[in-house]
């Protein structure tokens, strides 16, 4: 290190305390790298000053629209060697899963060609690699490319996935979540790498009804693990469960939180479920996981349309498919198939800075799905229309489908 | 001149190759699991085999000396894999149960707390904040780490009637996502334009476009193409200032604090939810924010002494009601907790329920 450590009094405090210090990591790589320096230099002073100075910019590798995050200083005559501190965005695998071997290789190339600083992951599930000047962003791409790794999605653009842990460990996974995430994902490269859709769009992967990856608030496209059949319980679990916490923990924690009433507590400490009721919500099966598993007839729920407040407000994803198989390669396929539908739809019909899930509440539902070729299912409702301004000439026609439908 | 190396656009790579091979072996046949203790998670397969998870907090924005440091005890302590949650907790997985004690011995001696399983508080997901955002108004890292060396014992703890998870942002579009506890930037004042700038860096008919409630329009200011607003109309979402940095809203005196309840992404028991606004004006006050922490800290006490088992906040507030949540944290209740937007009446009580 050349350059003298700026005085940092504020975030100096943030050194002590028994949670990691992301502090005290920028000073051990301000030790090395003036970049560093400078840039705890200008966080000192967006804390003394309480205003942000990063403005955005261009920076790219070649061959690719987007990924990578530029991040231009306004105060660089105060900071200068941090003037430039682009972000690398890069996919990670299905659940976030690693080797020693690859991380370590990440952090020689990052301290090669860049800051130092990494955040394992960004809310959108990239690896960030963070602090880059324009001039380096190709080369500590290309390392990392080399090792198999590629380019997230920023602008525009289909985004970087996320799925749950799952099949790798979990026993509530109703579905394969990595096969489900590459085989979608790898589908759309051009469109995560080359921005052209009107905004983002993600997809997110959830092997089960918990929704560990947030999917159905945070992700155009949520795919949720669930069955169709009837909860797998292991009577002589049950019984051993109600043994150990009593019965009044299981009717006060089991029996009366089913948000559908479907458990009963039997006489003899088993367990009755009116499966034709249950909803798949998960709660049972989250208390007893030893008695209780999900059924053997497995695939997922799809919502589309979920995202945050801009522009007009907080949508969760709604239901599009109730269930689909997810098991066969022609079931994948059916999947991406759905994807490219709906991707397609959106970016023929949604206007410029427009979520999906706002466009479908511009069209409205039913004209959503008839764009991307879906029959209508009551399970796609909370509940039916409550007011009746809507014009309904073709009332027998649209009845007649739904019979055909019925008998076909 | 040579040619420029193009992409290898090979993707999402392979998980399998960097999967711990207890996970690889038994994938898509796990049979059940438990929590021996909290931080850590006992997985067993339909074969018998079992796998146990040591689960540690990290600062999220890591230094490679830390990141090498956690491989150090991966490699010397675990099997050499580790994943990552989606709350920047780093699992380690073992195959071997006598391997659990000495990793978590290793881990918090280098100063990483294990936690974050089942009825705890886990890791604050974030945002970038004044680290590496363009738009904000805080920020993150810092804020996570003084609330998380508060709630540091409810992290290693598992003693809240349910999971909670805590969510911060650094501006109003919420990257860091729902949760039982949203702390979020609320802007209090419209946007002070710079017109000499406008014309130059903004887009203007996208920025127009940008605006939820037409606040903005394009007008000529002295002399020169630039953007009004309409203050009275505006809602100080802070929406026009990425595309028109011009267009700055971040105060540092009048950008506040907000503290949102009740998200909830899972499905069990009741549907998701979005959280409520619960209480804002919070000043923003590096570095350690002690106005939020007071107001988190708060809800969770009363959360933890009032809640049933299982019963996520949201839930907990479902059942005792609104109003006893504002007596129960001594929270204000103001005219700005009634929903203003579309949709707003869905939020109002059409009914004669009320507890008194």
């Amino acid at each position: 290190m050349t350059k003298k450590m700026h005085d940092t009094p504020m975030l100096d405090q943030l050194e002590s305390g028994p949670w990691p210090s992301f502090v005290t990591g920028l000073k051990r790589l301000a030790k090395d790298k003036d970049m560093m320096v400078d840039l705890l230099g200008q966080l000192e002073y967006s804390y003394k000053t309480r205003l942000g100075y990063w403005k955005g910019g261009t920076a790219s590798v070649i061959g690719y629209g987007g990924g990578v995050i530029p991040r231009f200083s306004e105060v660089a005559d105060r900071f200068p060697e941090s003037k430039e501190f682009h972000t690398l965005r890069i996919m990670p695998p299905p659940g976030m899963h690693y080797n020693t071997d690859i991380l370590r290789k990440f952090c020689d190339i990052w301290e090669k060609h860049g800051s130092g600083l990494i955040a394992l992951h960004g809310q959108s599930g990239d690896i960030m690699f963070q602090g880059c000047t324009t001039e380096k962003v190709q080369e500590a791409f290309d390392e990392i490319n080399e090792l198999g790794f590629d380019m997230g999605g920023a602008g525009p653009s289909v985004r970087t996935s996320m799925s749950c842990v799952g099949h790798a460990r979990c026993e509530h996974s109703c579905y394969d979540e990595g096969r489900a995430h590459r085989s979608v994902l790898n589908n759309f490269t051009d469109d995560l790498h080359r921005p052209a859709l009107p905004y983002k769009f993600k997809f997110k992967y959830s092997g089960c009804a918990n929704d560990c990856m947030n999917s159905i608030q945070r992700s155009d496209m949520a795919i949720i693990g669930t069955w169709r059949d009837d909860i797998q319980v292991k009577q002589d679990e049950v019984k051993k469960f109600v043994k150990a916490k009593g019965r009044k923990y299981v009717i006060d924690n089991v029996v009366t939180r089913c948000p559908t009433q479907c458990l009963s507590l039997n006489d003899d400490d088993t367990l009755a479920i009116d499966n034709r009721n249950c909803v798949k919500c998960m709660h049972c099966i989250n208390v007893m996981t030893k008695a209780l598993s999900p059924g053997k007839d497995r695939g997922a729920t799809i919502l589309v349309g979920g995202k945050r407040t801009l522009k007009i407000g907080d949508l969760m994803g709604t239901v599009i498919v109730p269930f689909m198989k997810l098991e066969s390669d022609e079931d994948f396929e059916k999947l991406v198939e759905l994807g490219r539908n709906i991707i397609d739809f959106w970016a023929e019909n949604g206007l410029e800075h427009e979520r999906c899930g706002e466009m479908i509440e511009r069209i409205g539902l039913a004209n959503f799905l008839e764009g991307i070729g879906l029959d209508i299912d009551p399970a796609m409702l909370a509940n039916p229309r409550t007011n009746p301004f809507i014009r309904m000439d073709d009332w027998d026609d649209e009845a007649a489908k739904w019979k055909a439908r019925k008998t076909g | 001149m040579t040619q420029p190396r193009m992409p290898i656009e090979s993707g999402v790579p392979d998980h399998f190759q960097y999967m711990h091979p207890v996970m690889r072996k038994n994938y898509g046949q796990w049979d059940w699991h438990e929590r021996p203790r909290p931080g850590v998670l006992h997985h067993v397969a339909k074969s018998g085999d079992s796998v146990w998870t040591v689960r540690a907090g990290t600062q999220r924005q890591m230094d490679v000396y830390t990141i090498r440091k956690l491989c150090d005890i991966a490699d010397q302590y675990a099997e050499g894999h580790v994943r990552f949650t989606i709350r920047s907790n780093i699992e380690f997985m073992v195959s071997d149960e006598k391997k659990v004690a000495p990793l978590i011995e290793a881990l918090e001696k280098n100063g990483f707390p294990i936690g974050g399983t089942g009825n705890s508080v886990s890791m604050i997901s974030h945002t970038q904040g004044w680290l590496h955002c363009d738009i904000p108004a805080s920020d993150a890292s810092g804020a996570v780490k003084s609330l998380m060396d508060e709630l540091h014992h409810e992290f290693t703890h598992e003693e809240m009637p349910n999971r909670v998870r805590i969510t911060t942002s650094c501006c109003q579009i919420n990257c860091g996502g729902q949760g039982d506890i949203a702390i979020n930037i609320q802007h209090t004042k419209p946007p002070k334009i710079n017109h000499d700038l406008v014309a130059n860096v903004c887009e203007r008919p996208s920025v127009v476009a940008r605006c939820p409630v037409a606040a903005i329009r394009p007008a000529m200011v002295n002399g020169k193409p630039s953007l009004e607003v309409d203050e009275k109309k505006c809602i100080c979402c802070g929406a026009c200032f990425p595309p028109c940095p011009p267009m700055q809203i971040n105060d540092p005196e009048h950008s506040k604090f907000a503290i949102w309840v009740g998200g909830k992404n899972s499905n069990a028991r009741s549907k998701p939810t979005f959280h409520k606004l619960v209480a804002a004006g919070i000043p923003n006050n590096p570095p350690r924010w002690p106005e939020v922490g007071a107001v988190v800290k708060k809800i969770l006490r009363v959360y933890k002494e009032d809640a049933r088992d299982w019963e996520r906040i949201g839930e907990w507030v479902e059942r005792i009601g609104w109003p006893r949540f504002f007596e129960l944290t001594e929270l204000p209740f103001t005219k700005y907790h009634v929903d203003s937007w579309r949709g707003a009446r869905h939020s109002l009580n059409a009914s004669a329920h009320i507890r008194f």
